[in-house]
């Protein structure tokens, strides 16, 4: 009987385990095509010439112009390509390096101290997450014409310095990768809440804090609305930049795409080496939430 | 016992007496110092600018000239009389309809496609999510060369098989599919591998007694994956619900003018918003505008929770 029950489950298992049929790779394949395609077709626009998206024999071969027309980006006066990939790069490093550094210690409190008013805080943490940033773009905007710092980084690395988000991810993560008996034995060795934090829980939250980073990292990179308005052409990140590229009476898509495919080659590179840790944060942050 | 040793002990109980104050101390405010951060920079950049808005959108305010006098509700009525405002908020939700429900299904096909045991696993989940790399302003630029109404590679391809021209740039509802393909192309990897996740949380046993019973795998999807998988469900409409409806990058690079076509074909919440404060450089009424988005957000939440309960009681009492 029992031998019996074992082998259907064996056989149900390896029903289940059996590699799938071929039409889920070929469906796979379709959806991959789709990702990949826009890549394509920025590279085939983007190596030709003014003419080629009108051009109705246009070839599916890319051109010799991309060199050219990623040269013509870089050398418009009106985008200021340079200085927005260097802005790019300095507001997304700081913006992510102090959210895992704030939401790590905010995450640390949440889940292993103990203090009056914990459990009221962090659902308060939780419900700001529901208010758009839309919400309190204009009063944020009159506040920072005020101080002059419109037009300055600063405008839109402070916003950006926590992230509910993050201090939600990391107090989940936290409390159930560090275990209390390691915070008490730091405590008995005389160690203050700072060193414990220092000392044991930020090795403990080294993977969580790495996918927090790139998360964030890449929320940054690609944020348009709020720089946007805080930054003007003269000292843009990427996407204020690439925003003014179209923004001319003639449009030349040739030098629009090259523009665009340059815009993302960066975290196309941070993908290839990081996009495995990428995929797995978003799934096990999916769980938790 | 020396006298010089009970001054040590004396002196060394006092030094642990101070140290376990301060331990007391440590460990009773610490936390407080490491969560403060957090709330001192929301305080200045969201719960005070939350306030503020209210402040401003009861009160006339330009761009130049700043605070006028106080007008009550005279903001929110006029937005509420324009016309532009109503149009603004079709926009929104039909743009918000068009992209999430096909966004939905095809995320669900994608998770279940990876939920089984694939050859180079690692590989195929990457590949969804590369997409979620271009920033949506590279996104609307590489498909808005796609939607060309002349010269696009859609109407071209429509053309060959017959079809069309479709009219992307005139048409309102041509161009919130237009727009939602964008949107799409960005998040439908991401949200396939949240739903993924969920899927993976389903405990296997469930699957196994339906396969020892005969269930076919189409009945097993719809008996036991869509069922199981509904906090999921929930937890991606939420999110794509916040996001949707503040959708601004997409429609701002549709075309060059960026204020939402001419006859405010894709001129969404955000884009009204934006014209008021910036263009018309009338902050009061744009304040009134984000209030109102807030309440639509909030409404939309509201009434995604109900439904979603309302399914779930009623599957429950099958």
């Amino acid at each position: 009987m029992s031998i019996l029950a074992g082998l259907t489950r064996n056989r149900a298992q390896a029903r289940i385990e059996q590699r799938p049929r071929p039409f889920v790779y070929a469906f796979l394949a379709v959806i991959l095509a789709g990702s990949v395609f826009p890549f394509y077709w920025s590279f085939l626009i983007g190596s030709g010439d003014a003419g080629t998206l009108s051009d109705t024999s246009m070839s599916w071969i890319p051109g010799g112009n991309f060199i050219h027309n990623a040269q013509s980006v870089m050398d418009n006066e009106s985008v200021n390509f340079w200085r927005a990939l260097a802005n790019s790069v300095i507001v997304s490093s700081v913006v992510s390096l102090s959210v895992v550094f704030f939401s790590t210690l905010a995450g640390f409190a949440f889940s292993k101290a103990r203090f009056a008013g914990q459990h009221g805080l962090l659902v308060f943490v939780i419900g700001t997450m529901c208010v758009p940033t839309q919400l309190s773009v204009v009063p944020l905007f009159i506040a920072m014409s005020k101080f002059g710092w419109t037009g300055t980084l600063g405008a839109v690395i402070v916003p950006g310095l926590v992230t509910a988000f993050g201090v939600f991810w990391m107090t989940q993560y936290i409390a159930q990768a560090l275990p209390d008996e390691l915070v008490e034995a730091g405590r008995i060795d005389g160690a203050s809440m700072f060193q414990t934090f220092w000392y044991i829980a930020l090795p403990a939250a080294r993977p969580a804090a790495a996918m927090l980073g790139l998360f964030t990292f890449i929320m940054s990179w690609t944020n348009f609305f709020w720089p946007f308005i805080a930054l003007n052409q003269t000292n843009p990140t990427l996407p204020v930049a690439l925003a003014t590229l179209q923004a001319n009476y003639f449009v030349d898509y040739s030098i629009v795409l090259a523009g665009a495919l340059l815009a993302t080659v960066p975290l196309l590179i941070l993908f290839v080496f990081a996009g495995r840790q990428l995929v797995e944060g978003i799934m096990r942050g999916a769980v938790k939430g | 016992m020396t006298t010089s040793t009970v001054v040590v002990r004396a002196l060394s109980r006092r030094r642990f007496a101070i140290r376990e104050n301060l331990g007391r101390w440590d460990v009773k405010y610490s936390p407080y110092a490491f969560i403060s951060p957090f709330f001192i920079v929301f305080a200045l950049v969201g719960l005070f600018p939350l306030a503020y808005t209210g402040w401003v959108s009861l009160h006339s305010w330009d761009l130049i000239g700043g605070e006028g006098g106080w007008t009550g509700f005279e903001n929110f009525a006029f937005v509420l009389q324009q016309r532009q405002f109503w149009v603004a908020l079709r926009n929104t939700m039909s743009i918000f309809l068009v992209s999430a429900v096909p966004q939905l299904i095809v995320a669900t096909a994608i998770a279940a496609a990876l939920d089984t045991n694939l050859r180079n696993r690692t590989f195929w989940r990457m590949s969804v999510l590369l997409p979620f790399v271009v920033m949506p302003v590279a996104v609307t630029l590489i498909f808005g060369s796609m939607f060309g109404e002349r010269y696009g590679l859609v109407n071209r391809t429509l053309a060959e098989v017959g079809l069309g021209p479709i009219r992307w740039h005139t048409d309102p509802l041509a161009s919130h599919i237009a727009i939602a393909t964008m949107v799409n192309f960005r998040w439908t990897g991401y949200n396939a591998l949240i739903l993924l996740a969920g899927m993976q949380a389903i405990p296997r046993d469930l699957y196994e007694a339906a396969t020892i019973d005969g269930a076919t795998w189409l009945r097993r999807f719809f008996r036991i994956t869509i069922p199981q998988l509904r906090p999921t469900v929930i937890f991606v409409i939420i999110t794509a619900t916040i996001g949707g409806l503040q959708i601004f990058d997409e429609p701002r690079l549709y075309d060059q003018n960026g204020l939402g076509g001419e006859d405010q074909q894709w001129m969404t919440m955000t884009i009204y918003l934006y014209k008021l404060g910036w263009t018309q450089l009338n902050f009061g009424r744009a304040a009134a505008v984000a209030w109102l988005l807030f309440v639509v957000i909030v409404a939309i939440g509201l009434i995604n929770l109900a439904l979603t309960r309302r399914i779930a009681s009623a599957g429950a009492g099958r």
